[in-house]
């Protein structure tokens, strides 16, 4: 036996109280965590228009399902601590409870997972919104044209909330054409000369959008002829720092994320830990209460532990019925045709089925990690 | 004959007694929320203190913190009575305060009708305030390098941006003062001395608004400078150009978003006064149900609970009657000396 404690009947009565109102405390962290992701998602939808890809949305995803799951599951561990001390009720709950333990372990290491994921889908969402906001720009212009005629407005407050301009820096802006044709003077020596100046025929300016403008500059902004020093009285392009936002949007936007959910890590990682002494806690609950209905007297002492056997051989006997389970369902379509035969192997079969949805609920929990683990490791970039 | 009278019985005291001090408590909570407006309209005035010249009264939301302690007090009291009503004993020792507290009650609640109206009315003055706040902030725009005004640009600036406005009415006041610090002018210049030779004061004027009054819907990249002239941007028009700068002044901005905060405490502080009223009277009911017990040594007894002893005429004459002779006993004092002596 793994980890085994005696529980006098007093005990098991404080164990099952307290872990009713620890039930109680998981289903609102599992709200919590509901109201988590649904407040990120709402944060990443509000700036789907300069991301390029979605992926970065499996971390709200998860956490609402995992959040909702999670209500669920601790309210039926609420209902089985109720239950627990009454010997007519308890044993309903029997298969339940192994299915249970597989869903809580689930969804421990998909809360494990979480944490990984949002470290590991920075790289990803830098590259989604450098695709994006190269897009924003390149269309700031097209306020006339359907689908993208949003875009000019959207940079412009994006810039201002921000307080950022351009991709990396400002410079992303001198190699748009930002101005609209429509308010071009094409009969003008200037705008011809721009146009001629380069291969594509753009009017392209040292100037940046309004947008970019710093209000703590102490000097009216200057937005034209950035990189030409006489086109301006006392100005020195290399020495000017406060006239425009110095940093990139795509550095604002990712510190912005990356913020929000390194601050959600302490929240996330306190649930799993309430999830995992609950989960801890009912085993012990089911394994006291059960050797109490096994005894005589059941009132008296009984021994709750953790696993029956020691870990290598729970996994020796998970690895058992794991073939067991296969090789019954290789049998039952051949089976069908002998019926004598059919009923010889459901007998045995009946034997272990509790001991099946032990290995069944086992077995499930390491698929899911290891299916987890391998989306982790697939999205997270080479570096890592 | 009193006014409303309302039989009671055991039963009905008891019942009477849990509703109070339930609505008491409800009222501990409005006295709260009384407290935490007042609270947030000071930190929203003086954030923006600034721009009112520093010179905005802060009699208001002082007055609406007061209330607020006052009204959670006085509520305490009245719930803690309620509790004790069902006990004779202990409301014993609370009989005698009680008179007191109810006209006291009364006279706050007057108080909170008061400053609600206050609310709806504080609107006048700040329109003042504003008014002479944003065109001073405008004009130490430029003095980015005098100390005690070198944040004047960036708060307006910030403002314009935050609230969608420009300029004082309209985004003409920036035509009329100079926003442009003498330090980034070039002297030599020939449009620089034909500026500044154009108006009696010697100050450099020009037809553009900073860059805080532009609208990121315009379709257009900004224009900024040289506004009136038309043939200085291809296809411009300023007169049909609408969406190019902000329309709206500050000061109707401002206005319009400390009306409707006023607004709201107003009406927020009016449902206050309809519960505290509500509580008084039924904290009325319960002291004079409790007073005129038909048998006064059975706790049990029936009672007779009114809102006044005698009807409204008559409670009002007795309280002239009162003051009037208050008023003649004083001055029967003085004149006692008088009488002595003359007799």
């Amino acid at each position: 036996m793994l980890l085994k404690i005696t529980f006098t009947q007093q005990r098991r009565v404080r164990l099952a109280q307290g872990l009713w109102l620890m039930s109680w405390l998981a289903v609102m962290s599992g709200a919590f965590i509901f109201c988590l992701g649904v407040y990120l998602k709402t944060e990443l939808l509000r700036r789907a228009e300069v991301m390029d890809n979605t992926e970065i949305h499996m971390v709200p995803n998860i956490l609402m399902m995992v959040g909702l799951v999670s209500i669920g599951t601790n309210w039926v561990a609420t209902r089985v601590c109720q239950d627990s001390l009454d010997a007519s009720r308890f044993p309903r709950w029997k298969l339940l409870l192994m299915a249970w333990f597989a869903v809580a372990m689930l969804l421990c290491c998909l809360l494990l997972a979480v944490v990984v994921l949002s470290y590991a889908l920075q790289g990803r969402l830098e590259e989604s919104l450098k695709v994006g906001l190269r897009n924003g720009i390149r269309f700031y212009k097209d306020t006339d044209v359907p689908g993208r005629c949003f875009q000019k407005e959207t940079i412009d407050r994006l810039q201002m909330e921000f307080r950022c301009c351009g991709n990396n820096n400002f410079k992303d802006w001198f190699e748009v054409q930002w101005v609209s044709n429509r308010y071009l003077d094409f009969t003008s020596k200037d705008v011809k000369d721009r146009i001629r100046s380069n291969v594509d025929g753009r009017y392209l300016l040292d100037g940046v959008p309004f947008s970019c403008c710093n209000p703590a500059s102490p000097r009216p902004c200057l937005q034209y002829h950035l990189t030409d020093n006489s086109a301006h009285y006392s100005y020195d392009y290399q020495a000017e720092e406060l006239n425009l936002y110095s940093r990139g949007c795509r550095q604002a936007l990712t510190d912005y994320y990356m913020e929000m959910m390194n601050s959600t890590g302490p929240g996330v990682l306190s649930v799993i830990l309430i999830q995992m002494s609950v989960l801890v806690s009912l085993r012990y609950l089911q394994t006291a209460v059960e050797g109490a209905t096994a005894l005589e007297d059941p009132e008296g002492e009984s021994v709750g532990y953790l696993l029956e056997k020691g870990v290598k051989e729970t996994f020796e006997d998970v690895k058992a019925n794991v073939l067991d389970i296969l090789k019954f369902a290789q049998v039952d379509p051949s089976a069908a045709e002998g019926s004598p035969g059919a009923e010889d192997a459901e007998k045995p079969a009946d034997n272990t089925t509790e001991k099946r949805w032990e290995g069944g609920g086992c077995v499930s929990a390491f698929f899911c990690f290891g299916c987890v683990s391998w989306v982790v490791a697939s999205r997270a970039p080479f570096g890592f | 004959m009193a006014l409303l009278p309302v039989k009671f019985d055991l039963k009905k005291r008891v019942k009477l007694a849990q509703t109070v001090w339930f609505m008491y408590w409800f009222a501990v909570l409005a006295g709260v929320l009384v407290l935490s407006m007042g609270l947030f309209f000071k930190i929203e005035l003086r954030k923006r203190s600034e721009l009112m010249d520093n010179n905005e009264s802060h009699f208001l939301p002082n007055l609406l913190i007061l209330m607020g302690l006052i009204a959670c007090s006085i509520n305490v009291f009245g719930g803690k009575v309620c509790y004790d009503s069902l006990d004779p004993d202990k409301f014993a020792k609370w009989k005698p305060m009680l008179k007191t507290y109810l006209v006291f009650c009364v006279g706050f609640n007057a108080l909170l009708l008061v400053t609600a109206v206050l609310c709806f009315l504080m609107r006048i003055p700040m329109q003042f305030t504003l008014a002479e706040g944003l065109r001073n902030g405008m004009r130490y725009y430029k003095d980015t390098d005098t100390p005690g005004r070198c944040y004047m640009k960036r708060t307006l600036d910030l403002m314009q941006i935050e609230f969608r406005c420009c300029g004082n009415d309209n985004y003409r006041d920036w035509f009329e003062i100079q926003w442009v610090s003498n330090r980034y002018l070039d002297f030599s210049s020939k449009e620089v001395k034909d500026r500044i030779g154009s108006n009696v004061d010697g100050q450099y004027l020009m037809d553009g608004v900073p860059f805080s009054c532009c609208n990121p819907s315009s379709p257009r990249p900004c224009i900024q400078a040289q506004m009136t002239n038309n043939t200085a941007h291809y296809s411009y028009d300023h007169y049909t150009e609408d969406l190019n700068v902000w329309k709206r002044g500050c000061r109707d901005a401002l206005l319009s978003y400390y009306g409707g905060m006023m607004n709201t405490i107003g009406a927020l502080v009016i449902l206050v006064t309809m519960l505290e009223a509500s509580v008084t009277v039924g904290m009325q009911y319960v002291h004079s149900s409790l007073c005129n017990l038909a048998n006064p040594e059975d706790p049990e007894s029936e009672s007779e609970g009114w809102l006044l002893e005698k009807t409204v005429k008559e409670t009002f004459t007795d309280i002239m009657d009162k003051m009037k002779s208050m008023g003649k006993g004083i001055k029967v004092e003085e004149g006692d000396p008088a009488v002595e002596t003359v007799s």
